[in-house]
């Protein structure tokens, strides 16, 4: 599973690894900023904000290759938008969407694959960020696996009963086929949450999820932010 | 001796009007261990949930010398720990330490007691190398004993296990079994799994449609309502 690969990444051991996560999230803010304000130069300031974002791949010793395929995951978003401004005459902006869109990826992706996401989640709670919408983003994580499992389950099922995708293609079996599939998922998946609830509340919840948050910003961590930031702030001046 | 948990005339509905406990009696020694057995929908789960309050029915139940009420309820369930059939609806934290931990953080305990209290409980069910695993990277058998230090690491003096030998293979029940044998608490096992319950249990309940339908030395017990797996006669498969 995609997400399987990338929490292995995380789990590394390099320099890159090792940082706060405050620290590269602060990183990736001014990251995206330098990205999203560049306008003049794009092409400069694009190819040298791709290097370092490669670079930082090899030194958490991630497979480069891999990573720019995985970033890919959201051009056919950009594309569709970047398609739009090509008809109406103005290819350059569509490319400088895509090429931005990837590059926030690849830093993105970077970012979590060298944060494992329990430090992640305190890192962003320690920025700011709404711990709901972080208490839903890490259950969504860890139960990603279960649902897979189950869909993976349902899907040997029918085919042990001679589902084929190919013998459903183009009928409206097909349709009657998925929305069944989707509706026992969402009710296996209704019924679980019911009973993660009550094993949380049978340990004691009461509405606020406490964390061990163990996060400690050394010296180290503020020398990375403040080199990688004045790079990236001088990038956006070439 | 007064009873560590003391049940009388239990009756319990379901919000879709099955009638699931009627009138249910049950009393349990300190140090005691015992088997509820009976078929599928017979009531023992719906029973055990009464018992930290996480289904509130007609009648009496006293755990641990307390009323269950409201106003209890965060003392029973620091008393009364559950280990439920699904231990991935019990793991739900990105790291097996965290999960532990949760129960202890939820009882105001202070991060950094929590973590040494969490390593002690997995240490305890020989776990304490799990510590930083995703819980989704472990084995069923391995799952299941992180589900049970999260609850030892609460001190609890009533353990319920809902199934505690699905998913497990006869290893893994054999090394659970072990385990249970070694715990001092008092303990109550849902099970359909009459050997496990000969190897743990000193006293089975048998439950059928809501009732207590009878109640002694577990083999007694299995022999009267014939609850274990024998081959079906020939004629009998005809």
């Amino acid at each position: 599973m995609h997400h399987a690969v990338v929490e292995r990444w995380s789990r590394g051991t390099s320099a890159l690894h090792r940082r706060d996560p405050r620290a590269k999230i602060a990183v990736l803010l001014v990251y995206l900023i330098v990205l999203a304000t560049a306008h003049r130069n794009f092409a400069l300031i694009g190819v040298v904000l791709l290097l370092l974002v490669l670079a930082g791949f090899l030194v958490a010793r991630l497979p480069v290759s891999r990573a720019l395929a995985r970033a890919a995951v959201v051009l056919p978003f950009s594309l569709a938008f970047a398609a739009a401004l090509w008809l109406v005459g103005d290819p350059y902006r569509g490319l400088t969407l895509v090429t931005k869109a990837w590059l926030s990826a690849l830093a993105v992706l970077l970012v979590i694959a060298t944060t494992p996401l329990p430090l992640l989640v305190h890192g962003l709670e320690s920025a700011g960020a709404p711990r709901f919408l972080l208490t839903i983003a890490q259950f969504l994580y860890r139960y990603l696996f279960v649902i897979a499992e189950e869909t993976a389950h349902i899907t040997k099922a029918a085919a042990s009963r001679g589902a084929t995708m190919r013998g459903l293609l183009g009928r409206r079996a097909r349709f009657r086929a998925a929305a069944g599939a989707l509706g026992v998922l969402f009710a296996r998946s209704y019924g679980r949450a019911e009973d993660v609830h009550r094993a949380m509340l049978s340990r004691g919840f009461s509405g606020k999820l406490e964390t061990l948050g163990t996060l400690r910003f050394r010296t180290a961590d503020a020398g990375f932010l403040a080199v990688t930031s004045a790079l990236l702030v001088g990038v956006r001046a070439l | 001796m007064n009873p560590l948990v003391d049940v009388r005339g239990l009756e319990y509905t379901y919000e879709d009007g099955s009638h699931a406990l009627r009138g249910v009696d049950f009393q349990l020694d300190p140090g005691e261990t015992v088997a509820l057995l009976g078929p599928n929908g017979s009531g023992k789960t719906t029973f055990v949930l009464h018992l930290n309050g996480l289904l509130k029915g007609e009648g009496q139940v006293r755990v641990c010398g307390l009323e269950v009420t409201t106003g209890n309820l965060a003392v029973i369930r620091r008393k009364v720990g559950l280990v439920f059939q699904d231990s991935d609806n019990q793991l739900f934290m990105p790291t097996v330490l965290e999960d532990v931990a949760f129960g202890l953080l939820n009882l105001g305990i202070s991060p950094e007691q929590a973590a040494v209290r969490a390593q002690s409980a997995l240490e305890n069910v020989g776990m304490a190398l799990a510590a930083q695993r995703a819980p989704y990277h472990l084995s069923a058998g391995e799952k299941k004993r992180v589900a049970l230090a999260g609850v030892l690491a609460m001190d609890p003096e009533l353990l319920v296990f809902d199934e505690p030998t699905t998913f497990l293979d006869p290893p893994g029940q054999r090394a659970l079994a072990a385990l249970l044998t070694q715990l001092p608490q008092a303990k109550i096992l849902v099970t359909h799994d009459a050997n496990f319950a000969l190897a743990v249990c000193s006293r089975a309940v048998f439950f059928q449609e809501g009732r207590v339908a009878g109640a002694g030395p577990v083999e007694e017990v299995i022999s009267q309502f014939e609850w274990s797996f024998r081959s079906p006669a020939p004629s009998a498969v005809r």
